[in-house]
């Protein structure tokens, strides 16, 4: 699971109201290297949730010094969109689980794949 | 990439090692996948740069494609497990790292992604046998997705499918009629394959 996945997942649990983000409990987390493509990373920034992702990133150690606020002329600084696409694209949670913050339930991750499937008495 | 080129590579792609009838697991054979994929790359260049969406996506043939079409990054979502172990091991084996795979339903995905994907592709359930209905669910969630959308369905549905497009405001074109080759791959089927009249369709909203 990459961070942009991440990004947009939220937890759908009978009477949830804000399960975002989705806390990230990783036990094994890789780097995988992917081509880089500036226009697609300055197309999705204003697509995300800018604190979860630096979130999220901090808590498995690749912050990469994203700071806490979104810069401005982003779209121009091509040292800082290679820092959000590493994050957003080549650091991938590969076993762990994703919990919900409200809930507290946990979404298993396996071969890099989260299980966001509930139980019937769960929706 | 060329046409050729690409499906050849997506017979490299492993299928179903079981189809499971009630998910209507039927695979997209390599020649309509690259066929469809290369038509929404050249004619309407929405998969390279694009964060595309694979609904169903089953052994993650149409998001491989897509991915080695340079999508930016393509989601593959599938609500089955074996299926997703397989795409997994698809993607591993072809060293592809912009591909993403969720275990999910359709209904935790419209809310939760409106409107964040530049592109869905799909090839959904028929919606034939125990399935009434589901294409249209699919096709119904894509559109929540994504603005543009593309997908494979059953000739014979064409009139209805362009109805419930107009109710929902989104323009429906008829990008090709295919036959999809249908190989015998369930014990109710009587003959060796059978051809099924196919509509490629894309949706957009203006």
């Amino acid at each position: 699971m990459k961070l942009l996945t991440h990004n947009m997942l939220t937890s759908h649990v009978k009477g949830v109201t804000k399960g975002y983000p989705l806390l990230i409990k990783a036990t094994e987390v890789k780097v995988n290297e992917v081509e880089f493509n500036s226009q697609f990373v300055s197309r999705m920034i204003p697509k995300l949730e800018w604190s979860a992702l630096v979130q999220a990133a901090e808590g498995l150690g690749h912050l990469e010094d994203l700071p806490a606020e979104l810069v401005a002329d982003y779209e121009n600084n091509e040292e800082f969109l290679k820092k959000v696409h590493k994050v957003l694209l080549e650091v991938e949670v590969v076993e762990g689980s994703l919990q919900c913050p409200e809930s507290g339930r946990e979404f298993p991750i396996s071969r890099g794949v989260p299980n966001m499937l509930l139980n019937e008495d769960e929706v | 990439m060329k046409l050729k080129e690409l499906e050849s590579c997506l017979q490299q792609v492993d299928g179903f090692e079981e189809p499971k009838i009630l998910l209507e697991q039927y695979p997209t054979s390599p020649h309509i996948a690259a066929c469809m994929l290369y038509t929404i790359h050249n004619t309407f260049d929405d998969i390279e740069g694009k964060l595309i969406a694979d609904l169903g996506c089953g052994c993650g043939v149409l998001s491989i494609g897509a991915a080695m079409l340079e999508a930016g990054l393509c989601v593959g979502f599938d609500i089955d497990k074996d299926a997703l172990d397989v795409a997994r091991t698809n993607t591993e084996e072809f060293e592809i790292s912009n591909i993403d795979l969720v275990q999910s339903d359709l209904s935790a995905l419209e809310v939760a992604y409106a409107q964040k994907f530049d592109t869905v592709i799909m090839n959904p359930p028929f919606g034939t046998k125990h399935n009434q209905g589901i294409d249209m669910k699919f096709l119904k969630t894509a559109l929540t997705l994504a603005t543009v959308v593309y997908s494979l369905h059953k000739s014979s549905t064409r009139d209805h499918i362009q109805k419930r497009a107009k109710d929902w405001g989104v323009k429906m074109e008829l990008v090709a009629e295919l036959r999809y080759d249908l190989p015998a791959s369930y014990k109710f089927h009587k003959k060796k394959s059978v051809d099924i009249h196919v509509d490629f369709l894309r949706f957009s909203k203006s």
